[in-house]
């Protein structure tokens, strides 16, 4: 008898059952070829089903993938990861102690951003997502500037506008972060666009994670960066978690997310997203690539997301406390710094000692972003110019509501309510 | 000054704009190589080139999204959405990222994007060609809304849509493409060139947002309407005889609230028409503020002339648009109101 059924997915492991990866096929480091930068998408298909990988288990970078990076650049590399994982923790906590209303780390995720970011140019154009607050950090944002955000104080990057870690940059090139997930994929594309265009060398980058690729806004991103082979780099970092529901909700279970590319002409590669120097080296290759006409390149990071998904989730309602440390791609800064030993380039010491510079830093900062007021602490925002930016002019209709509120704010009534000015 | 069409007005605003400034951009579905299935960028494509006037992929989402990201680039796009009825997968870029993205980055960054949409329907074009939208846009804050009766208007709107700093959504009643359809299909179709607003100059001048225009003045009664129905809205004030003070709003988005009360306040009788739906529809936007800024001077209840809660039924296309004769009647009862 024959019979159709539903397949709902479920993880490998539930809370209070031992953490599962064994679905997660990991070839050795080195293992997976370089093709040419401008190699036809459709030659190049395994690159979706293998796995970049450079550092290998005892921390050498190995392979044809081996950027080959000054040990400068690496010690770079890991100061910056260090920096935002000392920031994330700084903001989770002062969440915690109600000082800002919402946070998101990047906990485990923290190269794909940081050697995404190094291996770009200024002038290409980041379209970030959640969980990429390292493109802040390598292209130099101050931390201060991401605090006062999340304050949403006098400071504010926003004016008050946005929830906590919704930042953007205009002039460090990065676009404003969404809440509606996937949307700044497809905006990307059009941006690369612009710049084939305009004739420009510059690139677009944009990043979702897993979860959102389901959105049809996934869609019309590749499906516009095939058609115009648009100069652009689309990243899914696969964190395996989108909130509670795990990377087979977004169809994992099938195919990987960087198999998706062939589907539509483009070349999709899956690499370690835990090991800096690979990603380094595949974000090189697909700009490169993009830089010479050949169009662009869906990478998916294969990660995993370390923390919760915000300061309003609680994971060990869906997943096995354990998950992380089980997490056969281990912990991208622990993995840089090997290499860094490895190359006898670094010690624990010397680690130590930069926590202990980086955890200064972010006090320092912390401290002079409350100067500038919390959410419940002044100095404070006007409230008047929440009626600024909605339109480039203040149109009659706006000026009019706000004097409605200077009226409440600042008018006899409000005096009187406060029991100012009140008369016998 | 040469006679045109609002389809040839359209083409010449966008003929106007390629030409006069580099950062626009045209696209959409069928608009490059074949011109546009109503033929509004005929000709452009190859005047131009296809890097400027270009086809896209049947994807209205991918199309604002990507125009989203050129205008942040630099550009100035020019999108078109083949049917209004078809807006509806762009309706997240629209609303929650090109309307807001100058307000969620405090004025750092903006896309400066026109969206031209042919609405409306009395073309046969069932439920999914025939709609108008407006209202749905009107209540998103951060877009302008503009909807044109006219060739002349049409050119000199879209010039300052174009050329706007603000996100544009801008309307083109389909019906009225060839010629002012004054709501009676059974009589001929009359030509642009009969009418005194097919006279149009051939190069650039901008009508600013935000400006309504008196179509037909008059003393007994003000009619607020906008698009196809200004023409309807016209025979039935000569049907019925009433001396209608027809305005046309020409922009929603910013309203010329001025313009409509000062006529309400010389009237003190209010009509308001328009094809969309009616409850929730922007009529209701016009007479809760005709009702706030003027209800000491109004005579009579504020009418409200539209097209019928359902969906716009393909066989009952006359029965649904509202025509002449009940625009008259409408007129009729806010005159013999007593207050």
């Amino acid at each position: 008898m024959t019979q159709s059924r539903l397949h709902v997915p479920h993880p490998p492991a539930r809370p209070g059952e031992t953490p599962d990866f064994s679905y997660l096929k990991i070839p050795p480091a080195g293992s997976v070829g370089r093709p040419d930068t401008l190699a036809p998408a459709l030659q190049i298909e395994a690159l979706g089903t293998e796995m970049v990988r450079v550092l290998d288990e005892q921390g050498h970078a190995v392979g044809p993938w081996n950027p080959h990076l000054e040990v400068e650049e690496l010690q770079i590399a890991l100061r910056h990861m260090l920096l935002t994982r000392r920031f994330d923790e700084r903001m989770q906590r002062m969440q915690r102690q109600g000082r800002i209303s919402f946070y998101m780390k990047s906990t485990g995720e923290e190269a794909v951003a940081v050697a995404q970011a190094m291996a770009l140019r200024p002038g290409d154009m980041l379209f970030p997502s959640y969980r990429t607050q390292g493109l802040f950090v390598v292209r130099g944002r101050s931390l201060v500037d991401l605090m006062c955000q999340c304050l949403s104080n006098t400071h504010d990057m926003c004016r008050g506008r946005q929830m906590p870690i919704m930042y953007h940059w205009a002039e460090g090139n990065i676009f404003s972060i969404s809440g509606n997930l996937a949307t700044q994929f497809p905006q990307a594309v059009g941006w690369a666009m612009a710049a084939a265009i305009k004739g420009e060398d510059h690139l677009a980058a944009s990043w979702i994670g897993e979860g959102a690729s389901a959105e049809a806004d996934f869609h019309h991103a590749l499906t516009f960066a095939a058609v115009y082979q648009a100069p652009v780099i689309l990243n899914v970092v696969n964190n395996q978690w989108a909130i509670s529901t795990f990377q087979g909700f977004a169809g994992g279970e099938q195919r990987t997310f960087a198999q998706r590319g062939p589907g539509y002409g483009i070349p999709g590669v899956r690499v370690d997203g835990n090991d800096f120097l690979a990603v380094y080296a595949v974000t090189r290759w697909a700009a490169e690539r993009a830089r010479s006409g050949g169009g662009p390149t869906l990478i998916e990071h294969v990660t995993y997301r370390a923390a919760a998904h915000s300061t309003s989730d609680d994971p060990s309602r869906y997943r096995p406390k354990e998950d992380w440390q089980s997490w056969p791609l281990g912990d991208p800064v622990v993995r840089l710094k090997a290499h860094l030993i490895a190359l006898g380039e670094w010690s624990e010491e010397r680690h130590v000692a930069l926590e202990q510079q980086l955890e200064a830093h972010v006090t320092a900062c912390w401290k002079e972003a409350v100067a500038y007021g919390t959410l419940n602490e002044g100095p404070t925002l006007d409230p008047l110019s929440m009626f600024e930016d909605v339109f480039h002019e203040m149109p009659a209709h706006l000026r009019r509501q706000r004097e409605e509120l200077r009226r409440l704010l600042h008018g006899p009534d409000a005096a009187a309510a406060r029991g100012e000015g009140a008369e016998g | 000054m040469a006679q045109m069409n609002m389809v040839q007005a359209i083409n010449s605003a966008l003929d106007v704009m390629l030409g006069r400034d580099p950062r626009v951009v045209v696209f959409g579905e069928d608009v490059g190589y074949f011109g546009g299935v109503f033929r509004c960028t005929d000709g452009l494509q190859r005047k131009y080139g296809e890097h400027r006037v270009l086809d896209t992929p049947i994807a209205e989402g991918g199309i604002i999204a990507a125009a989203i990201g050129m205008g942040v680039n630099g550009l100035r796009p020019v999108a078109e959405i083949q049917f209004a009825d078809y807006i509806y997968p762009a309706f997240d870029q629209i609303v929650s990222e090109l309307a807001r993205l100058r307000y969620r980055t405090a004025g750092d960054l903006c896309a400066p994007v026109t969206i031209r949409t042919p609405c409306g329907g009395g073309i046969r074009g069932g439920q999914t060609h025939s709609q108008s939208p407006e209202g749905v846009f009107t209540h998103v804050c951060g877009l302008k809304v503009v909807m044109p009766s006219n060739p002349h208007d049409a050119k000199g709107l879209l010039i300052s849509s174009i050329e706007s700093e603000d996100p544009v959504l801008f309307f083109e009643p389909k019906r009225i493409y060839n010629g002012p359809f004054d709501g009676d299909p059974h009589k001929p179709a009359v030509p642009w060139s009969s009418h005194p607003k097919g006279e149009v100059p051939d190069g650039h001048y901008a009508i600013p947002l935000g400006k309504a225009d008196i179509v037909r003045p008059g003393a007994a009664a003000t009619v607020l309407t906008y698009g196809t129905m200004v023409h309807v809205a016209e025979a039935a004030a000569r049907l019925c005889g009433v001396d209608a003070e027809i305005i046309d709003l020409r922009t929603l988005v910013p309203l010329d609230v001025d313009m409509l009360c000062t006529s309400v306040r010389k009237t003190g009788r209010c009509v308001i028409v328009h094809e969309a739906t009616r409850f929730s529809g922007f009529g209701a936007e016009l007479s809760a503020t005709v009702q706030e800024e003027c209800f000491w001077h109004l005579e009579a209840p504020i009418a409200r002339v539209t097209g019928w809660d359902t969906p716009y039924p393909h066989a009952f296309e006359w029965d649904y648009f509202p025509g002449p004769a009940r625009i008259a009647a409408a007129l009729r009862a806010v005159m013999e109101s007593a207050a």
